[in-house]
C-alpha cells in the first residue's frame, strides 16, 4: 500500500435541521484514507456512516469543513464531477436499460468514445462474471447478479475512489459470503480505493485493511482490524468489536488493582481494564497463581465452550476455552478455578 | 390436479360466463348500437329537413374531404373542412405539448412533497373538475375578454393602452383547452413519478449525468408510460373538443367538434355528420394504438 492519501475528511461537521433542533450526524470527523486501501466505516445504526460517505460522494454538504480528493478540495464540487462512484444500498440499477446499457452508463455521460464504451462494458461483464446477462434487463437478474451489475457500473469509469454503502446487506448469509471474496478480488484487481460502510464487525475485520470505528457522529478509532480488536481506545470500541471483559480497577504503582484487591500488570491507561474472554485461562484452584474464581455457568458452542465466572467480590467474567472434545479441561457450576490472563492481554483503557 | 377437479373448476367457469352474459350483453349493446346506428347513418343520403332518406350513398364519407360545385358538378378538395381539420390537430398538438409543459413540474412538485402532503395538492388539482365544463370555459372567457380582467387589470397598471385581443381566436380556444385538460396530464404523470425511485437521480449524478442529462436518460425514459397516458388524455378529447371552441373561439375558428355539431343542424347533412364522427373515432383509435404500442415495448421482456 503506498502512503498517498486518496479522501481526507477535516473537521466535518454535518447537522441536520436549525437551531435548537439541529442533529449533528457528524461531529467534528477528520479521516485520511490512503490510495489502493480497503478502508471501512464501521459503526451502530443512526452513528453517521451513510452521512460521511454521502458527503465524499457530493450528495450532501458539510456544515463545516472540508473534503479533499487527491489533495484537491472538493467541498463545493457536484457529484457529477467528483472522480468517485457509487454502490448503493439499494442498487439503484436503471430498470429502463439492459445490464450492459447499466454498466456503460458512466462512461456515455461522460462523453467517452463509443468503441471505448463498448470495450470498457465488456471489460466490466467478465470482471463480474455476467457475460450471458448482457443484454437482459436489470429487473430480471437475482439479488446477486444485481449486486455484480451495481459494482460493474461503479467501477466502469474507472473512479479514484469506490463508496459502497452497506453493498452486502441485503443478501443472504452464504451469497454475502462469495460478494466478499470477490469484493476483495476486485479491490485488489482493480487496486481502487474502497470506502466500505457496514455495520457488521466481522465483515469488518475480514476485508479490512483498516477500519474506523464511529459512533454518534464521531470516530472514535481507525486502525488495522488487528490493531482495533487487541488495542482498542474506549469501552465503546472494545464492547462493539468482539466480546471483551471490563473490570473496573484502580491504578497502583504496581500494575491495576482490582476489586478484589489483586494487582495485575496491565498495558495502557485508564480506569478500566479489558480482557478478552479467549485470553483467559483456567486452572485448577489453589494450584500456582492466578485469580481465585467460582464458576457461575458454562455454555457449550461446539468449538469451544463459554464459561461463566464470579470473582471473590462477586465481579462477573467470561472466560471462552477450547472444548472439552478438543482436549479441553470441562467445568461444572459451582466449582472453584484459578483465572490467569495471557502475557500482554489484559489492557487499561479510559471509560 | 385431478379430472374431476379439473372439469368442476371448468364447469364453474362455464357457470360465470353464462351468470354475466345478460350484463355483457346489454354492456355490448350500450357501446356498440350508437356507435352501429352512427355508422349506418354515414352511408344514408340526407333528408331535405335534416334526417337521413334510406338510400345508399357515399357522398357523406366523400363529403368528409371533397365539395361537389353545385355549379358544374366537379369535386375538388373541401379548403374549408381541411383548414377545420388541420386546426384541431394543431391545437389538440399543441394543448398536449402546454399541458405537458405545465404538468411535468406541477406532477414533480406534487410527487416529491411529503406523503401527507399530497393528498392535499392532488385535491387542488381536481376542483375544476367540480364545475361544469361551460361554467368553466366561460369564466376563461370572462378573464380573457376584450373589456375582461386580464385585459383590465393591465390596462388599469398602464401596461398596455389597447386590450389584448385574444378572445375569439385560435389562441383563446388554446388557452381555454389547455386550462381545462390540465388535470388529466397532471394525474397519470404524478402517479408515474410518483413509483420514480428518487435514488436513480443520485445514481445519475454519481455517474458524471448532468442535470439536464438526468432529465434525458434517467427521469423521461423511466416515467414515459405517464407521459404517454397523460398526452392521449389530453389529445383525444381535446381533438373533440366542443364547448371550449364554441365559447372562446366565436363561430368561426370551429374544430371538428363544431364542424360535426354544424351538419347535425344548420347544415342538415346527417351522413356527413356521421362519417365525420367516425373518421374522429378512427383517428382516436389509431393514436391509442400508437399508445399501446409505446407503452408496453419499454416493459416487454423479450424486447
Ligand atoms: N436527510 C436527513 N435529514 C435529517 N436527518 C438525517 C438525514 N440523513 C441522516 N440523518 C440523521 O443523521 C444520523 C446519521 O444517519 P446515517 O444515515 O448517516 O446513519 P448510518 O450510520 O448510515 O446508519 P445505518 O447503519 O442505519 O444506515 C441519523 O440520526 C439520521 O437520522
Ligand atoms: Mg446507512
Amino acid at each position: 500500500m503506498t502512503q498517498k492519501v486518496a479522501i481526507t475528511a477535516q473537521n466535518i461537521i454535518k447537522a441536520f435541521g436549525q437551531g435548537a433542533t439541529a442533529l449533528r450526524a457528524l461531529d467534528d470527523v477528520s479521516v485520511d484514507i490512503a490510495t489502493g486501501e480497503f478502508f471501512t466505516l464501521l459503526g451502530p445504526s443512526g452513528c453517521g456512516k451513510t452521512t460521511l460517505l454521502r458527503l465524499i460522494a457530493g450528495f450532501e454538504m458539510p456544515t463545516a469543513g472540508k473534503i479533499l480528493i487527491d489533495g484537491a478540495d472538493v467541498t463545493e464540487m457536484p457529484p457529477n464531477r467528483r472522480p468517485v462512484n457509487t454502490v448503493f444500498q439499494s442498487y439503484a440499477l436503471f430498470p429502463h436499460l439492459t445490464v450492459a446499457e447499466n454498466i456503460g452508463f458512466g462512461l456515455k455521460m461522460q462523453g467517452r468514445p463509443q468503441a471505448e464504451v463498448k470495450a470498457t462494458t465488456a471489460e466490466m461483464l467478465a470482471l463480474v462474471k455476467l457475460d450471458a446477462m448482457a443484454d437482459r434487463k436489470t429487473s430480471q437478474l437475482s439479488g446477486g447478479q444485481q449486486q455484480r451489475v451495481a459494482l460493474a457500473r461503479a467501477l466502469a469509469p474507472r473512479p479514484k475512489v469506490l463508496l459502497l454503502d452497506e453493498p452486502l446487506s441485503a443478501l443472504d448469509l452464504k451469497l454475502r459470503k462469495e460478494m466478499q471474496v470477490e469484493l476483495k478480488r476486485l479491490q485488489l484487481e482493480t487496486g481502487i480505493t474502497f470506502v466500505f460502510v457496514t455495520h457488521d464487525q466481522e465483515e469488518a475485520l475480514t476485508m479490512s485493511d483498516r477500519i474506523a470505528v464511529m459512533s454518534a457522529g464521531k470516530v472514535q478509532q481507525v486502525g488495522a482490524p488487528r490493531d482495533i480488536y487487541t488495542r482498542p481506545v474506549n469501552r465503546f470500541v472494545a464492547s462493539f468489536i468482539g466480546e471483551t471483559n471490563f473490570l473496573p480497577v484502580t491504578a497502583t504503582q504496581q500494575g491495576a488493582r482490582l476489586s478484589t484487591g489483586d494487582v495485575i500488570a496491565a498495558e495502557g491507561q485508564g480506569t478500566v481494564l479489558i480482557v478478552r474472554p479467549e485470553q483467559l485461562r483456567l486452572g485448577p484452584a489453589g494450584v500456582g497463581a492466578g485469580l481465585a474464581a467460582t464458576v457461575t455457568g458454562v455454555v457449550y458452542f461446539g468449538t469451544d465452550i463459554h464459561v461463566n465466572l464470579a470473582l471473590s467480590d462477586g465481579t462477573s467474567l467470561t472466560a471462552r476455552v477450547p472444548s472439552p472434545v478438543d482436549g479441553g479441561a470441562d467445568f461444572t457450576t459451582g466449582q472453584p478455578v484459578a483465572v490467569t490472563f495471557q502475557p500482554g492481554a489484559a489492557r487499561l483503557i479510559r471509560e | 390436479m385431478s379430472p374431476a377437479e379439473q372439469s368442476q373448476r371448468r364447469k364453474s367457469t362455464r357457470n360465470g360466463w353464462l351468470l354475466s352474459a345478460p350484463a355483457l350483453t346489454l354492456l355490448f349493446l350500450a357501446a356498440s348500437g350508437p356507435l352501429l346506428i352512427v355508422l349506418v347513418y354515414s352511408f344514408l343520403t340526407p333528408g331535405q329537413y335534416g334526417n337521413v332518406v334510406w338510400e345508399f350513398s357515399l357522398d357523406g364519407w366523400v363529403g368528409i374531404l371533397f365539395t361537389r360545385d353545385i355549379f358544374d358538378g366537379t369535386t375538388n378538395l373541401a379548403d374549408a373542412h381541411l383548414t377545420i381539420f388541420w386546426r384541431s390537430v394543431k391545437l389538440s398538438l399543441m394543448t398536449t405539448a402546454l399541458t405537458f409543459a405545465l404538468g411535468f413540474p406541477t406532477a414533480w412538485f406534487i410527487a416529491t412533497r411529503p406523503p401527507a402532503q399530497r393528498a392535499m395538492w392532488l385535491f387542488l388539482i381536481t376542483i375544476p373538475f367540480w364545475t361544469n365544463l361551460l361554467i368553466r370555459t366561460f369564466a376563461i372567457n370572462e378573464v380573457i375578454r376584450n373589456e375582461g380582467l386580464m385585459n383590465t387589470v393591465l390596462i388599469g397598471a398602464g401596461l398596455i393602452s389597447e386590450p389584448i385581443r385574444i378572445i375569439n381566436t385560435d389562441t383563446a380556444v388554446f388557452i381555454g383547452m389547455a386550462y381545462v385538460y390540465l388535470p388529466l396530464m397532471v394525474l397519470p404523470l404524478f402517479a408515474a413519478i410518483d413509483r420514480f425511485d428518487m435514488k436513480l437521480l443520485e445514481a445519475g449524478y454519481d455517474l458524471y449525468a448532468s442535470r439536464l442529462q438526468v432529465l434525458r436518460h434517467v427521469i423521461l425514459p423511466i416515467v414515459k408510460p405517464g407521459i404517454i397516458a397523460g398526452s392521449i388524455l389530453v389529445f383525444v378529447p381535446s381533438l373533440g373538443a366542443y364547448v371550449t371552441p364554441r365559447v372562446l373561439g366565436g363561430g368561426k375558428n370551429m374544430m371538428i367538434g363544431n364542424f360535426i355539431e354544424l351538419q347535425f343542424g344548420q347544415g342538415r347533412n346527417w351522413p356527413l355528420g356521421a362519417a365525420l364522427s367516425m373518421a374522429l373515432l378512427l383517428i382516436v383509435m389509431a393514436a391509442l394504438l400508437i399508445y399501446v404500442r409505446a407503452s408496453t415495448k419499454g416493459n416487454n421482456p423479450h424486447g
